[in-house]
């Protein structure tokens, strides 16, 4: 039953663990050996309201684009819940979703336009796919419904008939773009979208993704290393350091009176924001690895300009420090 | 990409390269020979005339004729029709085989993968002309053992090329995408991956092909699978080579070369083809 008054989508502990292949796992004695398990997201908990945008911020390796394909449901979990108005979706097999009701619900803007288009279709066959599959469509349906989705991305008509390579980046990603919106989904996830396009076409397809999102009415789950942007377009931001969100809240909470050490470093960089280059916070130290690490201590113990004793005893967890603003650390900021 | 395009872009690339052209060229003589054989050849290629026995070339019989008095160019023409026939269908059976099996391998990964590699490798042990033999020893003296048996030595190239090539792909954002339009994993391998595999395989058919018919005719040469008269390259240059040292060069020369054109010609293709197939090279 889909139920109104759950959030659109709403991610409990959720942790994926990758096994770490040993170079000698042929020999018994090794084997025997418990395999070493790579975190990549450890625990994560987050919702996503309807027509909410929430932003996903962490530097590279954080486990951000694992966490995507966990609620992209293209990658199993390995603990946790995972539900998407009300429905546990969680549990079905990554193999098997192509053909569930919630796939066309679900969908996705990659990080690079060129990857993520098959080279051998044309603008029009990549926009058709999931028309066909998901949405039935067909014959003059079809190519009619291609064609207005074409013009909601501003995409020219001429430009259908074209191959990858024949498309510049910002129609490659115009393309991306509309394939992802095709069928109008509740929850559109963006995974860097414009990590991997020129600083001048960045702006352009910023402001169609916020065009988009007023007119189709779907819920953004934003993902970005630029906090800029995500302070732009996004209700809501979660802070990720190494598989945790280490702090989530309103946007301009967050941005301006940070609580987590972390936030504030991330935010301490950004020229304009409180970045004045007197007041940068510099990171000390290598991250802890993500492959077993210590479940007793704070993660970021060791870079951490605030790490004392205390974090090498329990590692903190999320607590709410104003209303829906929550932090994981022990001696968090005051507001 | 409308028809009009990718004919431009077939003639783009033949005026940019003209071995490729000529090889194209080459490759059309042959299919043409090899449909119309029959009709196109001067003399009726199993006539013997006792005597015209061993003549050399002539304004009559430009090949010569052989210990029978049958006219070599028109031997060598009809035969044309089984050499690339025997080929053609070893080609495209492994071709299809190879391809199901290695793409499923490097897709899939896992037992599926382990076990294909090993089946190839296993075949790839053996020394493939000799295990050709053993294989039509074993199944029977037939031209249709002879095409199973030329096929079988190919595979391994072809679960290779396929293996490989799908596995630097399958974990490409434009998979990961397709699964999120809707695609099954069968729908992903055979829609999205194949074709993207196939420029690669295409020029591996080409090289391939050259090689069958070598593989073929030299079954034959040995004494299995196509039988005297029939008219092939391989028995033609066997029956010709004991006339070799008497002087009578023209009986094995002309299908040995005949034989030999052919193959060239299919490694010239592969690459000419490589170029057309890929959309990258595509202006
Ligand atoms: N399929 C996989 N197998 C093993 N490790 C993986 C796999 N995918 C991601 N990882 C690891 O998980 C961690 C998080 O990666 P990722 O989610 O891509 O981070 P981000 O998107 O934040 O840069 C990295 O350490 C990465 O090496
Ligand atoms: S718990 Fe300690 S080490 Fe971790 S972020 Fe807070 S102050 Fe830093
Ligand atoms: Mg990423």
């Amino acid at each position: 039953m889909i139920d109104d008054t759950q959030p659109l989508l709403q991610v409990e502990q959720v942790r994926k663990l990758f096994p770490l292949k040993t170079a000698g796992s042929l020999v018994p004695l090794r084997a025997a050996r418990r395999t070493a398990l790579l975190h990549a997201v450890d625990g994560v908990d987050l919702s996503i309201g309807r027509g909410e945008s929430v932003g996903l911020v962490g530097e590279s390796g954080c486990g951000k684009s694992t966490l995507v394909r966990l609620i992209t449901r293209t990658l199993d979990p390995t603990e946790g819940s995972i539900r998407f108005r009300g429905e546990d979706i969680g549990g079905i097999p990554a193999s098997r979703f192509a053909r569930v009701p919630q796939r066309k619900l679900i969908q996705m803007v990659f990080q690079d336009p060129t990857d993520s288009l098959n080279p051998r279709y044309t603008a029009r066959d990549t926009i058709a796919e999931p028309l066909r599959l998901l949405g039935n469509l067909s014959g003059t349906a079809l190519s009619d419904r291609i064609e207005a989705i074409a013009a909601l991305v501003q995409m020219p008509r001429e430009l259908l008939g074209r191959f990858p390579h024949q498309l510049s980046g910002g129609q490659k990603a115009r393309v991306g773009i509309a394939r992802a919106v095709a069928l109008e989904p509740s929850l559109l996830i963006l995974d860097e979208p414009t990590a991997a396009l020129d600083v001048s076409v960045q702006a352009v397809i910023l402001h169609l993704l916020a065009d988009l999102r007023e007119k189709l009415g779907m819920s953004y789950l934003f993902v970005s290393h630029d906090l800029n942007i995500v302070r732009l377009l996004c209700d809501r931001v979660m802070v990720m350091y190494l598989g945790r969100i280490v702090e989530s809240g309103p946007a301009r909470q967050v941005f301006e009176a940070p609580r987590h050490p972390y936030t504030r470093a991330l935010l301490s960089a950004i020229p304009g924001l409180g970045g004045e280059a007197s007041r940068r916070i510099r990171l000390e130290g290598d991250p802890t690895s993500p492959v077993d690490p210590d479940p007793g201590r704070c993660r970021f113990h060791g870079r951490c300009p605030k790490g004392q004793d205390a974090c090498t005893r329990s590692s903190p967890s999320l607590v709410q420090m104003a209303p829906g603003h929550a932090v994981a650390c022990h001696f968090p900021e005051s507001a | 990409m409308t028809e009009l395009a990718g004919l431009r872009h077939v003639r783009y690339v033949l005026a940019d390269n003209p071995v490729t052209a000529g090889a194209f060229a080459l490759f059309g003589f042959f299919v043409l020979l090899a449909l119309f054989g029959p009709w196109l050849a001067p003399f009726d290629p199993l006539a013997t005339s006792p005597d015209k026995v061993l003549q050399p070339p002539s304004a009559a019989h430009w090949f010569g004729t052989d210990q029978l008095g049958r006219d070599i160019l028109s031997r060598v023409i009809v035969a044309t029709g089984l050499d690339f026939g025997m080929a053609l269908a070893a080609v495209l059976l492994s071709f299809g085989l190879g391809c199901a099996l290695g793409a499923c391998a490097g897709y899939y990964g896992g037992w599926i993968d382990r076990s294909v590699s090993r089946l190839a490798d296993t075949i790839m042990a053996f020394p493939l002309f000799v295990l050709a033999m053993a294989i039509v020893a074993a199944l029977g003296n037939s031209v249709e053992n002879i095409i199973y048996a030329t096929a079988i030595i190919n595979l391994p190239f072809y679960i290779r090329v396929a293996r490989s090539e799908v596995n630097v792909r399958r974990n490409a954002g434009f998979v990961e995408a397709a699964r999120l339009s809707g695609n099954t994993e069968a729908r992903i391998l055979a829609f999205h991956l194949f074709p993207n595999i196939l420029p690669p395989v295409m020029v591996q058919i080409s090289l391939n092909m050259g090689w069958a018919i070598l593989n073929a005719a030299g079954l034959s040469f040995i004494g299995l699978g196509v039988r005297p008269p029939q008219p092939e390259w391989g028995i033609m240059v066997a029956e010709g080579a004991s006339y070799m040292i008497s002087g009578e060069w023209w009986v094995s020369f002309f299908p040995g070369m005949v034989l030999m054109l052919a193959v060239f010609c299919f490694n010239l293709l592969g690459d000419g083809l490589r170029d057309m197939i890929d959309p990258r090279r595509r202006t």
